[in-house]
């Protein structure tokens, strides 16, 4: 303070500048001050919670959490479960219904809501009217969708039963009962909820693209498949991103879909890592087994979404 | 202003002081009997509480279920807020006492007798380090029978006694068009139901080693492989819709008369009760064929913490009311499970719930009472749920015969110890 006073007494032609710099220097700070509340939150939260995680899995911590460091025994069971496929481990079949449930979900949501999009773009009537509808499952929580679905696949209540009563008694499907196929009936319900959401981004997507380049390739011949693949799909590569990464995030968190639709398959064939999680942390008093699971399943999705956005950011200033 | 502000909060908290200083009238409790019969049990006790001049505060759950109450205890328990009770299960209390956050009701224990009214096998879970840590409030057995008497008598069965006249019965159901068992293929309905298979084919004896000493060797002879054999059999006589159907919808398959026979716990009652069916006419409660004089239980517990000292008058008044005869018989009348103190009179419980009440003391006395491992009364949940994985990879095929269910059984429980 006193140095501030001595400086305008000394230079009295610059007294104004003080203030000024005062008052920007609070502008250009405003926005961190802001911020810095949600930002300490985030820290702490999001980040030290995760290193908290990722401490408790080298504890023994059961019940209540531990502190005393034991190693990376959790680890070493996760391992060995890793490859006991015959009979399924639990975590065995958490990480292949993984990648399985994974794979086709982001696939199947990806294709169907482009092509849905590509559908809806051709200028149709009633696209107003269209559009809600396929967007509408989404407004919906996992939970709705999970038991709307569990009854509509039981045999015994929903569309097995129906088609028996109209007269087709061949019919049979009984996935949701089925240990090698209920994965897939959780891929039906999830892909049925994202799908018109992906189509929602895609036809965004469509809507921002220069009709001129349209014109353009059409005058010089192009067909339409060419017009899509060479033109459209391209210039949809940041639609695509932010779609991937939608899904991807919905797909690792379905916990809930799983846990409504099939209360965890015949014997837990259903489960994916977050069920596991869940499953060893709060319900079987295992905690230290809960957070390494939890870690691991931090460091695949950051070993996937990491190069990823990495290569995709880099590449935009081109 | 500010000046005032201060003034009015120190005369606040000066007032909050001089409220501590007496007894804290109020009852905390986290409990998850929310629904029809279960709540208007418990109302029973709100109104004994009230009598004394006790308020009731329940802890308000999300979501309903066990897990979401256990989930909020153990958030309220870290952060130093302990409920006065708290409804628990078996090694629940175990974890939280050896954690060292229940309190000591030794003292009301001693007055009112509970050392000699509550069975020996019970007293396993509610003292902790020889000190009272819990109230319980019941005794469920799991290893009953309900059977639709209308079916049964079109079948002309009469009581199994053995796991092969049970067989024939099935069979003779399954002749005349009814669905013979109903199961709902969630896993711990499967290893309830194996919990009574292992009594009946390894006998008392066996269940206890196995079950509730997890004894390596019992685990891995030729009678629990023989057990899960039987559970195979059992298995050929639910419908091919059974995966994950809930308990409930199985006990209406029972009460419909679509099915014959349940094997569950006796909270099947109460769904035979909601819907108006007597014991003896309408339906038929049996011991699980070649288990009657054992009972394998469990039992809801008012898990009670360590309260301050100026709500250790309340607390002292929920545990004495828990125990109380008049609320373990109007309570267990509703509930379908039996008092959790053997001297209570059984004047106004159905057959169903005499029977079970003369079972328990006999179990109790005989030393057949044993904790129901999938119940998690036998072993800790890390154990009990593996037990159940199990189980249920073996009902529904993921492990293909019993030698193999055995070495998976032994390495699961091995692994969770």
């Amino acid at each position: 303070m006193t140095t501030v006073t001595t400086q305008i007494k000394l230079t009295p032609e610059h007294s104004a500048r003080p203030g000024v710099s005062m008052r920007s220097r609070l502008q250009d700070a405003l926005p961190k001050i802001v911020l810095a509340p949600s930002f300490a939150i985030t820290v702490v939260f999001v980040y030290g919670f995760i290193l908290w995680t990722v401490y408790l899995s080298f504890t023994n911590s059961k019940t209540f959490p531990s502190y005393a460091l034991t190693g990376p025994r959790a680890y070493q069971r996760l391992w060995r479960w890793t490859f006991e496929s015959d009979p399924p481990s639990s975590w065995y079949t958490s990480i292949i219904n993984m990648g399985i449930f994974g794979f086709l979900y982001i696939f199947i949501c990806l294709a169907l809501g482009l092509f849905l999009a590509i559908l809806l773009d051709q200028k149709i009537r009633g696209e107003g009217m269209l559009r809600p509808i396929y967007l509408y499952p989404m407004a919906l929580s996992f939970i709705v969708t999970g038991v709307a679905w569990k009854w509509f696949l039981d045999p015994g209540l929903g569309l097995e039963q129906t088609l028996h009563q109209w007269g087709w008694t061949s019919f049979h499907f009984d996935w949701i009962k089925n240990k090698d196929f209920v994965i897939y009936t959780v891929v039906i319900a999830g892909v049925w909820q994202a799908s018109g959401f992906i189509m929602a981004m895609f036809l965004a997507g469509l809507r921002g693209i220069d009709g001129e380049i349209m014109k353009a390739a059409q005058i010089d011949g192009a067909t339409t498949f060419q017009l899509y693949r060479r033109i459209v799909i391209p210039l949809l590569r940041p639609i695509f991103l932010s779609a991937f990464i939608v899904l991807a995030h919905l797909a690792i968190k379905s916990y809930d879909l799983v846990v409504a639709l099939t209360s965890g398959g015949p014997g837990g064939s259903a489960w994916l890592p977050s069920n596991f999680m869940y499953e060893y942390t709060f319900k079987r008093n295992e905690m230290a087994v809960g957070s390494a699971s939890a870690v691991i399943m931090l460091m695949t999705i950051t070993a996937i979404i990491v190069p990823y956005l990495y290569s995709e950011l880099r590449e935009r200033p081109r | 202003m500010l000046r005032k502000l201060l003034i009015g909060t120190a005369l606040g908290s000066g007032l909050a002081f001089a409220a501590h200083a007496q007894d804290v009238k109020e009852v905390e409790m986290l409990h998850w009997w929310t629904s029809g019969g279960e709540a208007a049990a418990l109302n029973v006790l709100k109104e004994d509480l009230a009598k004394q001049g006790f308020a009731w505060k329940d802890v308000p759950v999300a979501g309903g279920g066990g897990d979401a109450a256990m989930t909020a205890l153990k958030a309220m328990v870290a952060a130093g807020n302990y409920p006065t009770a708290s409804q628990m299960l078996g090694y629940t209390v175990l974890d939280y006492a050896a954690a060292g956050v229940m309190g000591d009701l030794t003292e009301t224990a001693v007055k009112e007798g509970w050392d000699k009214s509550v069975p020996a096998a019970l007293q396993k879970f509610s003292v902790y380090d020889g000190k009272w840590v819990a109230a319980p409030v019941n005794v469920h057995s799991v290893n009953w029978l309900w059977i639709n008497k209308a079916v049964m008598d079109k079948i002309g069965g009469t009581e199994p006694k053995t796991f092969d006249e049970f067989i024939a019965l099935l069979d003779k159901a399954k002749a005349a068009g009814v669905i013979p068992l109903a199961l709902g293929g969630q896993n711990w309905q499967e290893a309830t139901m194996f919990d009574s298979v292992v009594l009946s084919t390894g006998g008392p004896e066996f269940y206890k080693k196995a079950f509730n000493d997890l004894d390596e060797e019992q685990l891995k002879s030729d009678t629990m492989k023989k057990s899960f054999d039987n559970l195979a059999k059992l298995v050929t006589y639910v419908d091919p819709n059974f995966s994950g159907r809930d308990w409930n919808l199985a006990t209406a398959m029972v009460i419909k008369g679509d099915a014959l026979v349940q094997v569950m716990g006796d909270w099947a009652k109460g769904e035979f009760n909601a819907a108006k069916k007597t014991p003896g006419t309408d339906f038929l409660c049996y011991r699980f064929p070649g288990t009657d004089g054992s009972v394998v239980y469990n039992s809801d517990m008012f898990g009670m913490f360590d309260v301050p000292e100026d709500r250790k008058a309340a607390q002292v008044a929920l545990a004495t009311a828990t125990l109380s005869k008049s609320f373990q018989s109007a309570f267990n009348v509703v509930k379908g499970s039996v008092p959790a103190r053997t001297d209570v009179p059984d004047t106004d419980f159905d057959a169903c719930g005499k029977k079970g009440m003369a079972d328990l003391k006999a179990a109790n006395e005989g030393g057949t009472l044993f904790g129901s491992l999938a119940q998690g009364y036998g072993a800790p949940p890390a154990v009990a749920n593996a037990y159940k994985d199990v189980v249920s990879k073996f009902v529904h095929g993921q492990i293909k015969t019993s030698d193999e269910a055995v070495t998976q059984l032994v390495n699961a429980i091995e692994d969770a110890k």
